[in-house]
């Protein structure tokens, strides 16, 4: 089939960027849509042009580095799909695709479409975490944990950071991403008693690295391509409710 | 505060100030729709707001304190989200949000226009003097609020600023009476949708119901 | 020479308690004065990192990505091993070790085995103290299942997404260490090169891949957690990214790559399609519980929609070949015996390159629910990619390149021949011997991060005078960013008419064919030839367009490719010396009369470590021999 894209460019951080339009003729029903940027850039390498630079790594849906909003979508219109997984047999001979970077503040861009996400880094770094050491932990099976908050809390680890939520949220919020491990750790009991200080910690995070704030528009939800479901904010949101209880038991926060 | 301050305090408080406001308004609608009963009902009730006297005022402060809250951090967050966002994609596309929740400051703030406007029509009542229940004869010795309202519907210019208004609350309300139970932790994921059939059934009903009263006037069908 | 693996001796059951109390310490309050550099934030890199940085230890951390949690650790499926024995059928620490050995082909170092299989179970309580979500059953407990190799159920599992539960932990654990400040992340740094003063590791130069800068760091240490090399066949189911490049700038400082022809070639990833492909896709080896691998037993069949194939019409090849493991036979054999199938054109699909992996009768069996539940992940991945439904129609797989067995030659202690560099992870040789079972990798990486080098680095440190005497400021660190920033000019300079990835896919298309699943004399030697070729046409006709000093990822790939091109030879020459078929390396000379591998122990049970002479050279070999004092060296039989 052949295709015309119109793709992201900007040199640099501070430069200003804007769609340039490319012809993807001949393009395989059974390439992925990185495979198919490969061979485009193949052709702008040959023409001695500078080729699109974009985020990618493991190209089977697990790593979270690409990052490419495909026609409007983060990862494409296909559901439950990274870009990298995205084939082009989902698109139809003589379609324009816009191809374009995560769009977010807190998401400064690079170059073409690839942008800096250290910022989900930072909520991570406020408290996505059990404080154990390492070794000295009990054995695996001394807490049973029912299967139903095993699957529960697997549900939300399943997250992999990509930052399609945030690309596809109206406000820029990190909040699926958040609500994902403060949800994941405080269903199992091994992530209780570190609970109220990680939700205000990470939430607190969020807010100073500039994401916007939750208004419930589920976005997220819908562009996330591992069906990460805005149950999980609600449970922040619990949570966060909760730790503002005082107790004289609890952490401080 | 945290509560004052953070992303999900601020929303909390969102949710709640909202809550009571549906509180007040779904007491203002009960209240109101006595009008068609007519005359001697909707003065009667009107009587019995009066005397409560003191307890007026204090239900005013309140009022005012919540509409300060939901007012201020709604802007608020509003500015913030949109400090938030980079520049617009090429082609925006969303997949479930709605016109009314992506509307919520701007109905909102409709609402606040209309809150003053509405104020200084029933409750100061500067705007049309001529009919204002202060001027207008009394009934059995009390205020003569029907007919203030009545021959305020009348007039088109006025019914039609009312109508406009309690659109825009029924689109505040479509994604308000919902939202709020995913906010305060009660959704479990597939319920939520439950709860926004529901959310959005009954912000017709508010709707529907408010906007009766004006439009049933203004067709002189209430007179 | 001989080199020395300096494992403990005596008793195998007490060799890594004796060995840890044997070991110096370094004291509390001075682990501060220590700066330990770690490359890569894999399962491996990432647990050092946040070990030590728990330890007081300043802990420097560099990763290609633009974030930790992506290290390529995360792609594995199914699951980990440990010798937990709580299915309670008759597994054990030492089954573990004797299955790793076996497993292993009889080429990996006691000892390192044993310690490996011993903190095995420390690793499951470790990652459920940091919230990882294992499977669980009804009861509540952790939940088990069976992989290729072993008669027990010991791997532990979070849905088909063990690798990125446990990576994430280790992520956690490293993040809690970066807000402590006890470790100082640099992401977006490609380590191009390490830099040896007086014979010792202290530092390392990186590339910005942001900005293109030459950067030096200095450390006490240097930990080499950077994975693995089968990217050397283009296409793998590693990451894009994944490189020889730090392990391979290492052996060109005079670091020994041991056994780098043993890579393992996975039996169950989805078959080539097209000629666009860039990589290959893996699903985990965990289908093979309940799937059943056959092809036509006549090739006549081969166009035939599989359904249409009657039972007494297909040959259930591993059933029939290994009736005790069947379909959970290790992963060289069922790779072996799929080309097998394929070279005798019984191969079915795209070009004939590929077999059917069944699971009517699973699903007869306990319902599609239940296989859903169990694989559904996969089967989704597998029909994004290939447009067929899993559930009704069998799966078409084919082996691909997966992991390498070989890497830096390290001691008992991690360290390699270059005091001061030690090796983790995939990136060194130790424990996988020739041929790694399924759900060890996981394994080895946090055994050797969060259990391993947190203590056997310490003797290291707690020996050198003056830590911190050498900074950034010493002759060297400028005269290696000197050399890295010249490759980065010449490549940049050469403007000729091939892309990488073309030469890439060249490179990769030799490797494959000569040096992948099947290996001759005629074919190494036929590699020799063309390696060198290759990366003469390279150096002289790649385009690598752009500037130094930005993101340039065309210039990434192509210094990748650069070490590859030389790398590749080193592997050949490995392949070509081991005269005996043994695991993952196979060649078609020394092999049963069935057609199983036959290993040459008299002559070959030793450890090849090769020293780098000079690109175009020769490399030497040095050999560690191996000692089996525990398990007796036995012909691997999975009959």
């Amino acid at each position: 089939m052949n295709l015309t894209l119109h793709v992201w460019r900007q040199k640099g951080p501070q430069d200003k960027g804007k769609l340039v339009t490319y012809p993807a003729p001949n393009v395989d029903s059974d390439m992925s849509f990185l495979e198919m940027l490969d061979e485009i850039n193949d052709e702008l390498i040959r023409k001695g042009e500078d080729p699109i630079a974009f985020d990618h790594d493991c190209r089977e849906g697990i790593c979270g580095m690409c990052s490419q909003v495909v026609n409007g979508r983060p990862h494409g219109h296909q559901e439950r799909t990274t870009v990298c997984q995205l084939h082009m047999r989902q698109f139809n001979d003589g379609d324009e695709i816009f191809v374009e970077p995560w769009r977010a503040k807190a998401f400064p861009i690079q170059k073409d479409l690839i942008v800096d996400r250290s910022s989900m880094d930072v909520i991570m770094q406020a408290g996505g975490y059990v404080s154990c050491h390492t070794g000295g932990v009990p054995d695996g099976n001394t807490f049973p944990i029912p299967k139903k908050v095993a699957d529960y809390a697997m549900d939300a680890a399943e997250c992999i950071g990509c930052g399609a939520c945030i690309a596809a949220c109206p406000n820029s919020s990190a909040m699926l991403f958040t609500s994902a491990k403060v949800a994941q750790l405080a269903a199992l009991p091994q992530g209780k008693p570190e609970a109220r200080k990680r939700v205000q910690a990470m939430t607190k995070a969020l807010l100073d690295e500039g994401f916007g704030n939750c208004t419930n528009h589920y976005e997220c939800e819908a562009a996330c391509p591992k069906g990460i479901s805005v149950k999980f904010i609600a449970k922040l949101n619990r949570e966060y409710l909760k730790s503002m209880i005082p107790s004289s038991t609890a952490e401080p926060v | 505060m945290n509560l004052f301050t953070s992303t999900v305090g601020r929303k909390i408080l969102m949710a709640v100030t909202g809550l009571l406001l549906i509180g007040f308004i779904t007491v203002h609608l009960l209240g109101n729709l006595s009008i068609f009963w007519g005359a001697d009902a909707i003065n009667a009730y009107a009587k019995h707001l009066h005397d409560l006297g003191l307890l007026v005022w204090v239900f005013r402060l309140v009022m005012l304190c919540l509409f300060a809250i939901h007012i201020t951090f709604g802007v608020q967050l509003y500015l913030e989200n949109r400090a938030a966002n980079s520049e617009d994609y090429a082609i925006q596309k969303t997949l479930v949000t709605t016109f009314s929740a992506k509307t919520m400051v701007f109905t909102g703030l409709i609402i606040l226009a209309f809150l003053l406007y509405h104020l200084l029509h029933f409750t100061v009542q500067v705007t049309n003097p001529a009919i204002s229940a202060t001027n207008l004869p009394l009934v059995d010795g009390h205020l003569d609020v029907f007919s203030m309202v009545v021959l305020s519907f009348q007039k088109v210019f006025i019914a039609v600023i009312y109508i406009v208004a309690l659109i825009a609350l029924f689109l505040h309300l479509s994604h308000g009476l919902q939202s709020w139970v995913q906010t305060l932790g009660w959704s479990t994921g597939p319920s939520q949708d439950k709860v926004t059939a529901v959310g959005k059934i009954l912000a017709i009903v508010y709707g529907l119901a408010y906007i009766a009263i004006p439009l049933f006037i203004l067709a002189r069908i209430v007179k | 020479m001989i080199l020395d693996g300096k494992a403990p001796t005596g008793p195998i059951e007490t060799s890594w308690d004796r060995h840890r109390f044997d070991m110096k310490l370094v004291n509390p309050s001075n682990k501060r004065k220590y700066k330990i550099l770690v490359v890569g934030t894999g399962l491996a890199g990432g647990a050092a990192a946040a070990s030590l940085g728990e330890l007081g230890y300043n802990v420097e951390a560099f990763c290609y990505q633009d974030s930790p949690r992506r290290a390529h650790s995360i792609g594995a499926q199914g699951g980990i091993n440990a010798a937990k024995n709580y299915p309670s059928d008759g597994d054990s620490i030492y089954r573990l070790f004797y299955d790793t050995v076996k497993g292993g082909d009889f080429r990996s170092r006691e000892a390192d085995v044993w310690r490996l299989a011993q903190v095995s179970n420390n690793i499951i309580d470790q990652c459920v103290a940091q919230g990882v979500p294992f499977a669980r059953d009804y009861a509540g407990y952790l939940d088990n299942r069976s992989f290729g190799g072993a008669q027990v159920s010991r791997t532990f599992y979070a849905r088909g997404q063990t690798g990125q539960q446990l990576l994430l932990g280790a992520y956690s654990a490293l993040s809690r260490q970066i807000k402590n400040g006890s470790v100082k992340m640099f992401a977006r740094r490609e380590m191009l090169d390490l830099v040896v003063v007086d014979g010792v590791a202290k530092g390392i130069t990186c590339r910005n891949l942001l900005t293109g800068e030459i950067e030096s760091y200095w450390g006490d240490a240097v930990i080499l957690a950077s994975g693995g090399y089968v990217n050397v066949f283009y296409l793998s189911t590693n990451a894009m990214g994944s490189s020889v490049t730090a392990i391979w700038k290492a052996t060109k400082k005079g670091a020994y790559m041991a056994n780098p022809c043993y890579t393992q070639i996975h039996p169950t990833c989805i078959p080539v399609h097209g000629t666009h492909q860039s990589k290959l896709t893996l699903m985990s080896e965990s289908l093979r519980n309940d799937g059943r691998i056959w092809v036509p037993k006549d090739a006549a069949n081969c166009e035939k929609h599989p359904n249409d194939i009657p039972d007494e019409d297909r040959d259930y090849y591993l059933e029939r070949k290994y009736p005790s493991f069947g379909n959970l036979a290790p992963r060289d054999i069922s790779s072996r015996s799929a080309k097998e199938a394929c070279d005798d054109g019984r191969g079915v699909g795209d070009g004939k390159r590929g077999v059917y992996l069944d699971f009517a009768a699973a699903i007869k069996r306990v319902g599609q629910k239940t296989i859903e539940e169990r694989y559904g992940n996969l089967f989704e991945m597998y029909e994004k990619i290939t447009d067929e439904n899993g559930y009704e129609r069998p799966m078409r797989i084919y082996p691909a390149p997966h992991y390498n067995m070989g890497g830096l030659w390290v001691d008992y202690e991690c360290q390699s021949n270059i005091p001061g560099l030690f090796v983790l992870g995939e990136a060194n040789f130790s424990v996988h011997g020739a041929n790694r079972l399924g759900a060890s990798a996981l394994m080895q990486g946090l055994a050797d991060g969060y259990f391993v080098i947190p203590y056997t680095i310490a003797p290291y440190l707690a020996s050198l005078k003056n830590p911190g005497a050498v900074k950034e400021d010493h002759p060297e660190f400028k005269k290696s960013a000197e050399e890295v920033e010249a490759q980065m000019d010449r490549l940049l300079s050469i403007k000729g008419k091939k892309t990488v990835m073309d030469i890439h896919r060249e490179l990769g298309h030799v490797m494959w064919e000569n040096v992948g699943m099947a290996r001759s004399k005629e074919s190494l030697e036929e590699a020799l030839k063309r390696i060198p070729e290759i990366r003469d046409e390279f150096w002289n006709n790649v385009n690598v367009p752009g500037e130094s000093k930005s993101i340039n990822q065309q210039l990434e790939n192509a210094w990748r490719l650069a070490d590859f091109l030389e790398f590749a030879e080193m592997m050949t020459y490995d392949a070509l010396n081991r005269e005996e078929s043994c695991g993952g390396h196979f060649r078609v000379e020394h092999q049963t009369d069935e057609g199983e591998a036959m290993r040459d122990d008299e002559n070959f049970t030793y450890v090849a470590a090769w020293e780098f002479k000079g690109v175009g050279n020769k490399p030497e070999l040095h050999k560690e021999p191996l000692k089996f004092e525990n398990i007796k060296l036995a012909v691997r039989s999975y009959k």
